[in-house]
């Protein structure tokens, strides 16, 4: 399609942080491709200011959408508004060029500039400006992401925490109308995480822009989203705030996603209406689960998820307990993630994953072959269609 | 040891090499990122001089010089004299035979700056030309002076397209390689192998500043 490009406004970047009400408004269609095959990425959605998470997994089109907002990548038609200005509108065939969109980027290769230093990696975008006071601004947000120590070095002389506080800072300092992040924080541990993401947090209460944050990690949804949307095969899925789209995952995709790492084939075997549960078989193997009642028949075939966190162990069979289903089994394997222990668990050849402390692990002197009972709570288990 | 042809051929050299930079740059930005489906056939062309007879190139353009062409008409009728058989005309033959050895390693270099680089400048504000200027042109400083070194090395030893374009007249177009080959003709082996010696030495000690630079060898033949 033939898409004049129209120049934007060449504005000055503004000298103080000011709040600037900006709206980001995204309709897309553009076809794409991963390992998987070519689909068809076809949004349409507002972002206000604030964390909106972007949710799905490798191969959903995130990249492809950002890359599309950020003017990388042309959309096969649509709209892209920031602030109610159009970036891009395919009926007006408008198109302003990336450079002069004003939208920040960081994706997840940081793509530092490796022949340039920590501050001018920083100061870069801000070449309108005067060398004093490109300066001036690029050693504040250096102090503000707690690395103006480092403002010397080279991007191969500093840590990987350090390099994405760098890229963000980039990306912060020249004022962006809206914030586009391509998981920023996956090569991160933990605490390094908690601290960026507090960092970033500050800047924006001060900002006020959309911030566009794409994972496949389910953590990072609870830890910061206001708004998630949830994409899938180039189509948005599920859209809402966190514990809204993430509990109660009526899709499987959105399951997975969001750390079910239990998931079964079930058989709905019995109905207890009076109660408001009803008794799951596993498999084809002996395991009975009891779950929350939902609309289905004796016989009909279901999907339970449970995670792996809301599962207990214990090593002697447990009596006086409120939680209704208690299955024998050994225990397969023991693996260390970061702070948490995940055992595998074979029950009745139906195999559990449940996550514990390590402290959990060394008082109860778990190990390999060692015969365990797994606790669930009935409304621990959620249903899913097939 | 024949110094005036020495001084003239290090002139040339450095006058070429020095040319190429500035007309081998845009040609190779576009050879990068061009998108245009015929590239290929100029890619062609600019690899050209690797596999050609310089006699062939040499003949070329000493017609395109000569007083028949445009060219050579323009030229006469702003000097009063052709290009063919002067220094000017050397310095175009010689551009011509070394544009490859400018072009490709610059083009070599240009392509080897990872594409997220210029991504990450364009959301910062930078356009095409000023994110060539701060980032691929500083990134690409190891192929710009291969491209400088291997064409002032080139140029050094050419021997065809002088003789075809400039022939023989001692100080104005007579250059080592054809002192080399006089001397030969006139059975003055000594003196042949004297300024052979001082050929195969710089040339040898061009290459090698090279390849120390870069510390990785460098490929003849279509780029990526």
């Amino acid at each position: 399609m033939e898409v004049k490009i129209i120049p934007a406004p060449q504005t000055a970047l503004p000298t103080s942080a000011q709040p600037i009400s900006s709206e980001l408004e995204v309709r897309i269609r553009k076809r794409f491709s991963n390992p998987e095959g070519s689909f068809n990425l076809n949004v349409h959605f507002r972002a206000l200011a604030g964390f909106t998470i972007i949710f799905g997994a490798s191969g959903a089109g995130k990249t492809t959408l950002l890359d599309c907002i950020a003017g990388l990548t042309d959309p096969d038609d649509g709209r892209v508004a920031v602030g109610g200005e159009d970036l891009y509108d395919s009926e007006k065939k408008q198109n302003v060029a990336a450079w002069k969109r004003r939208i920040g980027y960081v994706h997840q290769d940081l793509a530092l500039f490796p022949h340039l230093t920590a501050e001018e990696n920083v100061a870069y975008g801000l070449h309108t400006l005067s060398a004093a006071e490109r300066q001036a601004r690029s050693r504040e947000m250096l102090e503000l992401f707690r690395i103006g120590h480092l403002r010397d070095r080279r991007p191969s002389q500093i840590s990987g925490g350090e390099r994405q506080r760098v890229a963000l800072a980039r990306a912060l300092v020249a004022e962006p109308r809206a914030l586009l992040l391509d998981e920023p924080l996956a090569a991160l541990d933990r605490p390094t995480k908690s601290s960026l993401v507090g960092d970033l947090r500050r800047w924006n209460q001060s900002h006020r822009v959309p911030i566009l944050f794409v994972t496949h990690n389910g953590e990072e949804v609870f830890a910061l989203g206001d708004e998630v949307i949830m994409l899938d095969g180039g189509r948005i899925v599920a859209q809402g705030q966190p514990h809204e789209v993430m509990r109660v995952p009526r899709l499987e995709t959105i399951a997975r996603l969001s750390g079910f790492e239990n998931i079964f084939n079930a058989t709905v075997v019995a109905l207890h209406e009076d109660r408001g549960t009803m008794t799951c078989q596993l498999g084809k193997d002996a395991v009975e689960l009891e779950t929350p009642l939902v609309r289905a028949d004796v016989g009909s075939r279901l999907r339970v998820g449970v995670r792996a966190g809301d599962l207990l162990l214990s090593t002697e069979n447990p009596r006086g307990l409120s939680a209704r289903n208690v299955l024998p089994g050994t225990i397969l394997r023991l693996e260390q993630r970061d702070v948490i222990i995940s055992a595998t668990v074979d029950c009745s050849g139906t195999e559990f994953e449940v996550h514990l402390t390590l402290a959990a692990r060394d008082s109860l002197q778990l190990e390999p072959g060692k015969s365990v009972w797994v606790v669930a709570k009935t409304h621990s288990c959620h249903l899913m269609g097939m | 040891m024949n110094w005036e042809a020495f001084w003239l051929t290090v002139r040339l050299a450095a006058i070429v090499s020095t040319l190429l930079i500035a007309i081998g740059i845009p040609i190779a930005y576009w050879l990068t990122y061009s998108r245009w489906r015929w590239k290929f056939l100029v890619e062609a062309a600019v690899a050209l001089p690797i596999v050609l007879p310089p006699t062939v190139l040499g003949f070329y353009v000493l017609v395109a010089l000569g007083s028949r062409s445009p060219l050579g008409r323009w030229w006469e009728s702003l000097t009063g004299h052709t290009l063919a058989f002067t220094f000017e005309g050397l310095v175009i033959g010689s551009l011509l035979y070394s544009l490859p050895f400018a072009v490709q390693p610059f083009a070599a270099s240009f392509g080897a700056v990872d594409s997220s680089l210029l991504r990450a400048s364009a959301s910062l504000g930078h356009s095409r030309a000023q994110t060539f200027r701060r980032i691929v042109l500083p990134l690409s400083k190891a192929g710009l002076v291969t491209g400088f070194a291997l064409s002032f090395a080139h140029t050094l030893g050419e021997f065809g397209v002088v003789l075809m374009v400039g022939g023989n007249i001692p100080g104005v177009t007579r250059t080592i390689s054809i002192d080399i080959y006089d001397q030969v003709e006139t059975a003055n082996y000594s003196s042949a192998n004297e300024t052979a010696l001082v050929l195969l030495i710089i040339s040898f000690v061009v290459l090698s500043t090279v390849y120390s630079l870069n510390r990785r060898p460098w490929v003849a033949g279509p780029w990526k």
